[in-house]
């Protein structure tokens, strides 16, 4: 396989590039089980995280999985840098650029600031989450679990989206990834949280009693942004948990069918997921996690910055 | 596989007696009793060369000998030089390395580099009181301080001719060729 620079979104992967990184991902997960957790690849590598929005679980994730192939981590301080005095991003990357750096893991709330980044380096860029837009490391990690839990038998199973699918990153990249490697897509949303516009094929419900008629094999809930709801597009949590929520008798219904049940975190406990809904035997949101990991190594492991 | 301008330099037979020389050559070391003896195959023609030597070891000892596998792509030196990136197939050695005498196989030593590598990513396994190095074929042209062993053949080649070694396990038949690197 041919390395790529950058990984901006999942439209642009080709097939065999989805197939490398998806491969790769359990011989480096097995990595985990040593007491040694860590190889060479990286050496002598600098990965920057540059995080315009606050993020726990993707930075760590990255940090971990660029230590662990042994590339030096540093993390550019937005808050406490001129960023916030008014400095551009095209003038950060300038900064950046004379750093000699060789992955920028990046996160904006603004769609398109990676691909303007990765414009203006010979770094390799990877997408972090950017805007509305795309989130491909965790559609990449979500693709893994599943493959996992069903033996790489993804073709046909179906799989319920639930929640903010408008405003969602996490929905879009992931629902294009699925349903390139054959599964079926629904979205569960209230009306205002629904696209206006999906591709056909994606099976669109505004309740739960219709799409669990329709026997999804697995339940993807989204966090719920509390922000919207200033936004007045949900009356309030209580409303939505009762209307939209995985609530303690959807769960039975689940239990009932063996369904698998995933979230991108981090949770709202009592809005999208209750308590039980976390301690759900078939939850796979800890194994997501480190599945996470693995994945980003495996991304590292297939881009390749320009050379100097 | 071979090719028309290819040279056999083992067949099937010669191949089968070879390993079982190795093996009796393993097990002649004069090995301390508190150092269990394991195989560890270096992907990929060293892992069917460390299960047959394992399996003749067994039966000229009667001990079982643990083998173990190593993919040595991200422990390699030229990683970042590579046009093509190397599918991972993960190294798997599901015992206890601390203590043991650790045989490493491969089919062909000629760098040396592979085995640098090899001997990196043990060592992050654990710590063996003893390292060795079986190889079939050493085709010499080391650009590193290390030396086999253990070896059926030393051959000498030009530098663009290339020693392969077929395994059923792999390819389709058993045998070791010599040929120009472009036929292979």
């Amino acid at each position: 396989m041919l390395p790529r620079k950058d990984l901006l979104d999942i439209a642009s992967l080709k097939d065999e590039e989805i197939e490398f990184i998806l491969a790769n991902s359990a011989p480096f997960k097995d990595l985990f089980k040593r007491s040694v957790k860590k190889v060479p690849t990286l050496k002598g590598r600098t990965m920057l995280t540059l995080f315009y929005e606050p993020s726990t679980r993707t930075l760590s994730s990255f940090e971990v999985a660029a230590s662990r192939l042994s590339a030096d981590v540093t993390r550019f301080d937005v808050d406490a840098s001129s960023v916030v005095k008014g400095e551009s991003v095209v003038d950060t990357i300038d900064t950046l650029e004379a750093m000699r750096l060789d992955y920028i893991v990046v996160r904006h709330k603004q769609s398109g600031i990676p691909n303007l980044i990765a414009q203006n380096t010979r770094a390799s860029v990877i997408n972090a989450g950017d805007g509305w837009h795309a989130h491909p490391t965790q559609a990449l990690l979500d693709a893994f679990t599943l493959r996992e839990v069903t033996h790489n038998e993804l073709p046909g199973k179906r799989i319920l989206i639930v929640g903010d699918i408008q405003h969602s990153r996490v929905a879009r990249s992931t629902s294009l990834l699925l349903r390139r490697l054959g599964m079926e897509v629904g979205y569960l949303a209230p009306g205002t949280l629904m696209p206006r516009e999906t591709p056909p094929e994606i099976v669109c419900f505004d309740n739960w009693s219709d799409a669990l008629d329709w026997h999804p094999h697995t339940v993807y809930l989204l966090r719920v942004q509390m922000e919207r709801q200033a936004d007045s597009l949900f009356p309030s949590v209580g409303e939505y948990h009762r209307l939209f929520g995985l609530t303690d008798a959807r769960l039975q219904i689940l239990r009932d069918r063996k369904t698998w049940l995933m979230h991108p975190g981090p949770v709202n406990r009592g809005v999208e997921i209750t308590d039980a809904g976390m301690n759900y035997e078939r939850s796979l949101i800890n194994q997501q996690v480190e599945n996470g990991i693995a994945v980003r190594m495996s991304v590292l492991y297939t881009l390749r910055p320009d050379p100097a | 596989m071979p090719t028309p301008d290819s040279r056999l330099l083992m067949d099937p037979a010669a191949l089968a007696e070879s390993i079982c020389r190795l093996a009796s050559d393993i097990l002649t070391h004069d090995s301390k009793p508190d150092q269990p003896l394991v195989l560890v195959g270096i992907h990929k023609r060293g892992v069917p060369l460390a299960e047959r030597l394992a399996r003749a070891i067994q039966e000229q000892s009667s001990t079982p000998i643990p083998v173990g596998t190593l993919d040595i792509t991200q422990y390699r030196d030229d990683l970042g030089s590579l046009r093509d990136l190397p599918t991972l197939i993960g190294s798997d050695i599901p015992f206890d390395i601390d203590g043991a005498r650790v045989v490493l196989c491969d089919e062909v030593i000629y760098t040396g580099r592979s085995i640098r590598a090899a001997l990196a990513e043990l060592l992050d396994f654990g710590r063996p009181a003893l390292v060795q190095l079986a190889v079939l074929i050493d085709r010499g042209g080391r650009e590193f301080p290390i030396h086999p062993d253990y070896r059926a053949l030393t051959v000498q080649i030009a530098d663009n001719e290339r020693v392969a070694v077929q395994f059923t396990e792999v390819d389709a038949v058993d045998g070791v060729f010599i040929a120009s690197s472009l036929s292979l």
